[in-house]
């Protein structure tokens, strides 16, 4: 029985037993002469772990009286966010080292926010989706003052810190009115005690905390307030980590959670995720509009972006979900790109974050200002770039779920948030000049940039096979 | 040749990418090889489509040159042509070789210049010819990229606003559309556009919000792509993006613009409006030609009293455009025969008024009317040609102009005479605008002391100009050559819209006893 467990979480027990023996062997070896090492070594083994994943036999098994699953929907978000997590971490070892911020607790705390990401996706039970969510939390919070000796960068962590533990009092909340009024906290058992679309009062008191407290994670509209602080205050692989991985983890867990656990009540919920969708959506793109700062565009655009997914999950069908997935990988692989760029904004060895030091880029790095200009336009939903076919498969789901009126308002926020992306082709194509950048960049830095920046472009040939992994992901989950 | 539409639709990206990957620097030397080889790649393309036309069977009204493979997520890429597209792929292929003649003298940034336009080129020819609807709405859209590009980079003072202007506008008008695209694909299963044409939409009455829609779903969709293609077209009131746009692109951006870009609009009412909403469209008919003639009046008022010339024939070519969805809301023959004409004889005329208005910016750098006058005494052979398309803009009989107006408002006429009558004033103010601008700028006393040593047209002028006057006056004497090609297919698009209607019609009553 404890085997078959074991078996089960296999994945998660190597990540952990891993974390802590490098915990250990740096704090008793070599202390930060090791980091080297650790950032590579962790990055391999997240690199094993995704593709162990990515190989393993279909079909859902269940450890520890069904508070973890493993089926094709964790896999596939584990998939997308070991790959997130082990590409940011090696992109962000440069700027590290110039910042003299090359320690290696980095890496082991990315590694363990991952490991709680993975638990989260994988939570079959409101008790492992807490400690899954913790877990990242806390990890992330050291991360985002990781930059002591900066007012900012402490700011960061604080802000992050404070309403992070509000937004888990309030999920913890609900959780237990859940508990309270269903008497279990399995999703299976919760989901057994939901007959029909009405929820009693509890419930729905619960359910709403819940959604509330994962609003918060997946950084949704009006529960978003500490993004942009903290995307500007982070250190900027920080930065870079926090729009990829995490947020496909709280996707996947806001989509775990109402569909295994409440799936018997798709009306109640619909509108909640409906709501967080639309205000997400317009909110990102406007307040976007007036950012200077890349990286607080960058944490508006991540706004948006959940909002787009945020309207698969709320067509609250297999579709959908299989939406909301591909939506986040092309997300995750444009992030990546983008951040492999802003990693390398610096003119005499200072990171500048405003746009307009892009001015006339593309005459001095015609290339780069190509691929960054495909990154744009994908992340705007331009066709023929791949970010279009992620916008396509979402609006398409909440069409078919008849709930055009959403689709509706999401494409006209994608047409103001387009104002946005093109003001840095703008500055890029057609602006004043501005001083030169620095031309210096790391060939994995150039890998991870062009490489995302041609799967934008050539991505509109097939989507690299993704779709049908996606639906296969989807159907396990609302099985 | 089984792929030989795939051939001509991609092979300018093939030169875009040849370019790309191999061309290096930015000297004369390389600037000429990049234009060099985007001009061969542009004549290769149009020499290898004339097999479309010469093998192309008029009296087929279905797709020729069908091409289909599996796409991703059940999508199709399937290309094919019938009467309609067929001709506004060889205006494509036929204008881009000018176009690209017309980028001649830019010096900055060639390279990308050339890259853009071919990429262009293989947007548009695919927009006239995918035969899937995700398909078409991806290339539709994906033509913005270049056209906000070269609006932005190689255009005039205010070219950043004007780029802006018309991607935003563009874009909304687009996104309108993909919702009524995706209700489509869900109601019918399928995003084949020959099957589409023969799925009935639901066209019962419904009510939203307490307001009765005439026409039920087909009414919304047909709305959901008027908003895409009355911007694209561009529509009163929605043209304002237009002239802006018109007045900032550089010479070739704008003959594309006129030429091709503004079809696109045109060439979707008749693909999908009209077969796929019939009930929609029939509703909405009186409506859209509402609004054509008011474009057709107000627009040419409009353009009476610009100062701008490209201004100008940019307001005329709202007017004209009002001209072609008049003719193809009357829903009739001589309408839809008409429009398809004012469509492609535009494409010539307005490619050539623009070059010509490229002619003397080339050599003066401004566009302001008064700064002109008197230029027949210094270039006869440019007042010539600009005096046939000024002619052939207002529709003189024996261009190309006349036919197309002619058969709308004959069409117009038999539909509506109110909409015949104010469209018919909208001939009178186009003659008064066109030969005041003509009267301004051409004649008069060569007074100005800059324009003492402005030289006539050279050779490089004079052959971008040969192929649109031998057209334009082809088409205008002997226009059968169009009206037969495209006959049957107008033919059977009609038959099909009031078998349609007729469904309904014979429903109706029927619906309403029980």
């Amino acid at each position: 029985m404890i085997s078959t467990d074991i078996n089960t979480a296999l994945p998660e027990i190597i990540l952990a037993v891993y974390a802590m023996a490098a915990l250990m062997l740096a704090v008793y070896g070599g202390k930060d002469r090791l980091s080297g090492f650790i950032f590579w070594a962790t990055a391999g083994v997240m690199v094993i772990l995704g593709l162990m994943m990515a190989f393993a036999p279909a079909g859902t098994t269940s450890a520890f009286n069904g508070s973890f699953i493993n089926d094709e929907f964790a896999r596939y978000t584990k998939v997308v966010m070991l790959f997130g997590s082990a590409a940011m971490l090696l992109l962000s070892q440069d700027y590290l080292i110039k910042n003299k911020l090359f320690k290696f607790e980095f890496p082991i705390l990315i590694a363990l926010a991952t490991l709680g990401m993975m638990l989260m996706v994988s939570a079959g039970d409101l008790m492992a989706l807490y400690m899954g969510l913790e877990l990242q939390s806390l990890a992330l919070y050291v991360v985002a003052s990781f930059r002591r000796d900066s007012i900012r960068s402490t700011e960061a962590g604080l802000k992050y810190f404070v309403l992070g533990a509000l937004s888990s009092g309030l999920l913890l909340y609900g959780a237990s009115l859940v508990y309270g009024f269903s008497g279990t906290t399995n999703f299976a058992g919760i989901a057994e005690t939901i007959h029909g679309d009405n929820l009693d009062m509890g419930m729905l008191f619960g359910l709403v905390f819940l959604c509330v407290g994962m609003g918060f994670k997946i950084s949704a509209a009006p529960f978003h307030m500490w993004t942009p602080d903290v995307y500007e205050g982070s250190p900027t692989p920080v930065t870079g980590f926090f729009a990829t991985a995490p947020k496909v983890a709280a996707a996947g867990l806001f989509a775990r959670v109402v569909h295994d656990a409440f799936g018997g009540a798709v009306t109640d919920w619909q509108q909640i995720v409906a709501f967080l969708a639309v205000v997400s959506m317009f909110l990102g793109s406007i307040a976007a509009i007036g950012q200077t700062n890349i990286k607080r565009l960058m944490a508006y655009s991540s706004i948006a972006h959940m909002g787009f997914a945020l309207v698969g999950l709320a067509a609250g069908t297999e579709q959908g979900v299989q939406a909301l997935l591909i939506y986040m990988a092309i997300y995750v692989t444009m992030n990546v790109g983008v951040f492999a760029f802003i990693l390398n904004m610096e003119r005499e060895g200072q990171p500048v974050t405003t746009i307009t030091e892009l001015g006339m880029y593309s005459r001095a790095q015609p290339l780069r200002a190509a691929a960054l200009a495909a990154l744009m336009f994908s992340l705007a939903g331009i066709p023929p770039l791949v970010g279009f076919f992620g916008k396509l498969f979402v609006l398409q789901a909440a069409v078919d779920a008849g709930i055009a009126w959403l689709a509706l308002a999401g494409v006209v926020a994608s047409v103001i948030g387009a104002f946005y992306y093109l003001r840095i082709i703008y500055y890029m194509y057609f602006g004043d000049e501005a001083d030169a950048l620095s031309v210096r960049m790391p060939m994995l830095h150039k890998v991870a940039f062009y490489g995302a920046a041609l799967i934008m472009l050539v991505g509109a040939i097939n989507l690299f096979g993704v779709p049908p992994i996606a639906a296969d992901a989807a159907a396990s989950l609302l099985k | 040749m089984d792929n030989l539409l795939s051939i001509v639709i991609f092979l300018p990206s093939l030169a875009a990418l040849i370019l790309a990957v191999v061309l290096r620097g930015e000297d004369a030397a390389s600037q000429k090889n990049a234009k060099f080889l985007a001009l061969v790649a542009t004549i290769a393309t149009f020499v290898i489509s004339i097999p479309l036309l010469t093998q192309f069977d008029p009296s087929n009204t279905g797709f020729q040159f069908v091409e289909e493979y599996d796409w991703l997520a059940g999508l199709k890429y399937k290309v094919g042509v019938d009467g309609i597209s067929i001709l506004f792929v060889m205006l494509t292929t036929f204008l881009m070789p000018i176009v690209i003649g017309a980028c001649w003298t830019v010096t900055t940034r060639v390279k990308d210049y050339m890259i853009m336009f071919l990429i262009l080129e293989t947007m548009m020819l695919a927009v006239f010819s995918s035969l899937d609807i995700i398909l078409f709405y991806v290339v539709f859209e994906a033509g913005l990229i270049p056209m906000f590009l070269i609006v932005g980079i190689w255009g005039g003072k205010d070219r950043i606003y004007a780029a802006f202007k018309l991607f935003l506008y563009t874009l909304l008008g687009s996104v309108l559309m993909l919702i009524a695209i995706l209700y489509m694909w869900f109601e019918a299963g399928t995003t084949d556009i020959p099957t589409l044409m023969q799925h009935q939409f639901a066209s019962e009455n419904m009510v939203i919000l307490g307001v009765t829609i005439v026409g039920g779903i087909q009414t919304l969709l047909f709305l959901g792509f008027f908003a895409s293609f009355a911007v694209k077209m561009p529509m009163w009131p929605v043209h304002t993006w237009l002239p802006d746009a018109h007045v900032q692109a550089p010479t070739a951006g704008s003959v594309v613009l006129a030429a091709i870009l503004l079809k696109m609009g045109g060439y979707g009412f008749l693909r999908f409006c009209l077969p796929m909403f019939p009930v929609g469209s029939e509703t909405m008919a009186t409506f859209v030609m509402t609004l054509s003639v008011i474009a057709i009046i107000y627009t040419s008022f409009v353009a009476l009293v610009q100062e701008d010339m490209k201004k100008l024939i940019a307001y005329s070519s709202v007017a004209h455009m009002g001209f072609v969805t008049m003719g193809i809301f009357a829903i009739n023959q001589q309408g839809l025969d008409g429009a398809i004409f004012q469509m492609l004889s535009h494409g010539f005329i307005s490619a050539a008024l623009f070059l010509g208005v490229g002619v003397i910016y080339d050599r003066m750098h401004t566009r302001d009317i008064d700064a002109y006058g008197g230029l027949v005494i210094r270039m006869p052979v440019f007042a010539l040609i600009f005096m046939l398309f000024t002619m052939a803009n207002v529709g003189l009989p024996g261009t190309s102009g006349f036919v197309g107006e002619f058969l709308t408002l004959t069409a117009a006429f038999k539909a509506n005479t109110w909409i015949a009558f104010g469209a018919t004033t909208g001939v009178i103010l186009s003659a008064g605008y066109a030969l005041w601008l003509y009267r301004r700028v051409v004649f008069g006393d060569l007074i100005k002391e800059s324009l003492k040593g402005i030289t006539d047209m050279d050779m490089r002028e004079k052959l971008m100009m040969a192929p649109l006057i031998f057209m334009t006056l082809l088409l205008g004497i002997y226009p059968a050559l169009i009206l037969d090609l495209i006959g049957p297919s107008v033919s059977a698009l009609l038959e099909q819209v009031h078998a349609a209607q007729g469904v309904v019609m014979d429903a109706a009553p029927k619906a309403a006893a029980h």
